[in-house]
């Protein structure tokens, strides 16, 4: 098999010892991957997503078979995982019921828990930690909304969302883990 | 449960920068005589953090659920990604005991318990089963005849499948019935169930830009005189970011991206200044000028 997540395009063979045999039987274990091995490669997933259509290497289909292969390692490091838009199509379209979002889901988590994510998510982390919400919402869009006839935003304690993520294996992961570098990684490319 | 009151739940991305979105439809369901109540606290839904940890994801969900059964009241949204998170957390933990139970177990450090009491609807799912076409119509005053717009669905409105019970994910009928209720004609046109590239924002911009270009593109060749969306991230991705595409692909769109009910409430004879028309960033004025000409005035 060739390589297509290669960051810098160049092919070599894989050996032995990358391969983990058992990340197929460890996915399979996962609430909505029960039918993960039906994946019979027909490529359905790939030729219906979006963003496969304008990216030269985010294919779903490769990514699956790759995990089918014990690829664990490239799976995990590959940055073209987090460039799925979760728009659900290839789920639904699916002819052997693989949850094939799912499955994207799953190996971004894993990857997450190494380390391996798109800054974007570590701000976003942050910013939940700090103001309960995803964005730091401007203070002059707080106060603005009494003058749009908007009714005030609730008083949030955001004591209680760090209690409730304390535990968090991602959490922790954010505050002691210096970020990882995704494989192809470009940072301009990804800002 | 309430039959007209529920919890108004808005997410992260509408206080954020969505304003417009919040302000007409807030109009439009008071003329529906629909009750909204302030949800006493809330946090982000969950699913921007899914990609990173599910456990996270179900947390926030729960915690959001657990706070609105407090107050023994259903909640609506006005984001579709809100929406599919808070009914796919709540079908997960009513089916399975053991992840409740653990979800529980961390919602119990803010003295916070989840139940299962309580259903979430997104805007467009609620105006179709709780308000009802035949109703909307009775509030058409000025019907938007000779508006022709395209629709434009978004992803978490209908997918995945499984969560969806009012609609058909290969050939969506819920907004183009709404937008027909308005007077206006619903175009058809290629890829019209495709994603607008918002959550490629961030992670590799030339993707997401391409993909609302692709979209733009085909809008244009119908002529559709204007672009009806029902998420506040699909409304950034066109509203905000046209002029990028145009500059970046060298094309020129100038279609006007409106909110549904900024669309139902110039139908309604709303005045476009109290449906937060000047805030959008693709000028809509053509628009405002030949449908709210008439019959503004006294509905103000």
């Amino acid at each position: 098999m060739t390589q297509p997540m290669s960051p810098q395009g160049k092919e070599r063979p894989i050996k032995a010892s990358e391969i983990d045999p058992n990340f197929k039987y460890e996915l399979q274990k996962i609430h909505g991957l029960e039918n993960f091995l039906h994946c019979f490669q027909c490529g359905t997933c790939t030729s219906d997503c979006p963003v496969a259509r304008f990216s030269d290497n985010y294919r779903p289909r490769t990514l699956i078979h790759m995990a089918q292969l014990g690829l664990k390692n490239q799976v995990l490091t590959s940055d073209t995982l987090w460039l799925c838009a979760a728009c659900f199509t290839c789920t639904d379209r699916c002819p052997q019921n693989v949850d094939v979002a799912k499955a994207i889901q799953v190996f971004c988590n894993l990857a997450a828990e190494n380390g391996y994510m798109p800054q974007l998510f570590r701000d976003q982390a942050q910013n939940l930690i700090e103001t309960s919400y995803i964005y730091k919402i401007p203070e002059v869009r707080i106060k603005k909304r009494e003058t749009q006839g908007l009714p005030p935003l609730p008083k949030n304690n955001p004591n209680t969302i760090k209690k409730l993520l304390k535990n968090i294996k991602f959490f922790k992961h954010i505050q002691q883990q210096t970020p990882q570098q995704l494989l192809g990684e470009n940072k301009n490319a990804s800002q | 449960m309430h039959p007209n009151k529920w919890l108004l739940f808005l997410g992260c991305a509408i206080p954020y920068r969505v304003s417009s979105y919040e302000i007409s439809a807030r109009k439009v369901l008071a003329k529906l005589d629909v009750e909204l109540v302030e949800m006493p606290e809330f946090n982000c839904c969950g699913l921007p953090l899914n990609p990173v940890s599910h456990e996270t994801m179900m947390i926030l969900a729960a915690k959001n659920l657990a706070i609105a059964e407090q107050q023994n009241l259903n909640i609506l949204t006005l984001c579709p990604g809100c929406a599919i998170t808070l009914k796919k957390v709540n079908k997960t933990l009513n089916e399975d005991q053991t992840q409740k139970n653990k979800i529980n177990h961390h919602l119990k450090k803010a003295t916070l318990e989840y139940k299962g009491t309580t259903q979430t609807k997104h805007l467009l799912q609620f105006l179709k089963e709780n308000v009802g076409i035949e109703k909307i119509k009775t509030t058409i005053i000025h019907p938007l005849t000779n508006l022709k717009v395209a629709e434009h669905n978004g992803c978490h409105i209908l997918r995945p499948k499984k969560l969806i019970t009012f609609d058909d994910p290969e050939d969506p009928q819920t907004l183009k019935t709404l937008i027909e209720a308005t007077g206006a004609t619903c175009l058809d046109y290629t890829d019209k169930t495709q994603c607008c590239g918002a959550p490629s924002v961030g992670i590799n911009d030339k993707i997401a830009l391409q993909l609302a270009h692709n979209k733009l593109s085909h809008i244009k060749q119908v002529n559709a005189q204007a672009l009806i969306t029902i998420c506040p991230f699909c409304h950034i991705m066109y509203d905000t970011n046209e002029l990028r595409i145009e500059k970046t692909f060298n094309e020129v769109y100038g279609i006007p991206i409106l909110h549904y009910p900024q669309l139902l409430g110039l139908a309604m004879g709303i005045a476009p200044s109290m449906l937060a028309f000047e805030e959008l960033r693709v000028n809509a004025q053509k628009i405002t000028q030949q449908f709210a000409m008439q019959g503004t005035k006294d509905h103000e």
